[in-house]
């Protein structure tokens, strides 16, 4: 079913647009109708206004870096594209290791940022579905994946046997959120948008294919990757900077609210 | 900025170092990608589609790659280049939104 599929990634050209399928977690513009797009695009400006409003009041000025190295972290990240059998091609986020380490509002505020920049400077992702990207890749996917971990792991420690398979988990269930949601928005176009004659006018597969392409690549490739990252990431900061993850630390107040709770 | 967290940014200067693995996926699309194959497949342009697609003309670092940089060197170079620029940029962002914060 998937035969005659060639998913593209980082083409902007019009001359292979006209001939190339581009389905990932980036939407460029065109393939959403703004009907889509800008509601959701709607919803997502309070949520970025919350998010900056969480971390103001609970992050101290000086840890504002951690959150730069955050979205600095996430923008590198995506840039690792990973082959896919067919000559797709996806990529981690980093979301879900931000959000262990920061909280799952910071990691929005930090993917976000990383978001428009990818947008604006590198064309990476439209702009009119910017929202979009943003709801999925940095809200859906920092919270899907925290709370996941949060549920898994329980009381144990971060970086515990336990800790650390909450985070695989976490990284695997969030990123593939984020592929969930943007596989619907992309495949409902087809359903909801169709020209006089039948043809689509924006995203041109039906659900059931936009599904299928989008979950097999990250349910097999990319979300794997995205748990290696975050429990690489985990096990790095534990290591160099084991006062930003330690419960005990937490509690004899050395980490001054660094931890989980913006 | 950088004093305290130093180990993170030298795992960030690594990642950066190691960015060009990820041209290889797209190198690995184009590769296989053979064009009579593609037309005679995908054959459509939904006019929606056409009309959005270039809303935005003023990514300057579109794809990662610097304009006229070619070859596997211009490639490289320019993806990397991209990953400096995005990392400056994102840092800047973020320290310029951090000014709200009280301290």
């Amino acid at each position: 079913m998937l035969h005659g599929f060639y998913l593209f990634k980082r083409v902007r050209s019009q001359k292979i647009l006209l001939k190339g399928v581009l389905i990932r977690m980036h939407i460029p513009d065109g393939y959403l109708s703004p009907v889509t797009a800008l509601p959701i695009a709607a919803v997502m400006v309070p949520i970025i206004g919350i998010a900056v409003k969480k971390v103001q009041t609970t992050m101290k000025k000086k840890q504002a870096p951690l959150l730069a190295i955050g979205a600095a972290f996430s923008f590198l990240i995506m840039m690792f594209n990973l082959p896919i059998p067919g000559g797709s091609s996806a990529h981690a986020v980093g979301a879900v290791l931000i959000a262990i380490l920061l909280g799952p509002w910071a990691a929005t505020v930090a993917v976000t940022v990383a978001l428009i920049i990818q947008a604006m400077i590198f064309g990476d992702g439209g702009i009119i579905t910017l929202g979009a990207n943003c709801f999925n890749i940095a809200f859906l996917m920092s919270f899907g994946g925290y709370y996941s971990y949060r549920l898994i792991k329980a009381k144990a420690d971060a970086s515990s046997i336990r800790g650390l398979v909450a985070a695989a988990c976490g990284g695997y269930i969030g990123i593939n959120l984020a592929a969930l949601s943007t596989a619907v928005m992309f495949g409902m176009q087809y359903h909801w948008f169709q020209g006089p004659d039948g043809t689509p006018l924006y995203f041109m597969y039906p659900l059931k294919v936009a599904l299928t392409v989008m979950m097999g690549e990250h349910l097999l490739f990319a979300g794997p990757v995205e748990s290696a990252f975050t429990v690489l990431g985990v096990l790095f900061v534990a290591r160099t900077y084991p006062e930003m993850i330690g419960s005990s630390a937490i509690k004899t107040g050395k980490t001054k609210g660094v931890m989980a709770n913006v | 900025m950088f004093k305290h967290y130093r180990k993170l940014w030298r795992g960030m200067l690594a990642l950066l170092l190691l960015t060009p693995l990820g041209l290889l996926a797209t190198g690995t699309a184009f590769g296989e990608w053979g064009t009579e194959q593609l037309t005679e497949e995908v054959g459509i342009l939904p006019s929606g589609l056409a009309a959005l697609a270039d809303t935005w003309n003023y990514a300057i670092l579109a794809d990662y790659a610097i304009p006229g940089a070619e070859g596997t060197v211009g490639a490289v170079l320019g993806y990397m280049a991209s990953g400096l620029v995005g990392i400056a940029l994102v840092v800047a962002a973020i320290m310029w939104l951090s000014r709200i914060i009280e301290d």
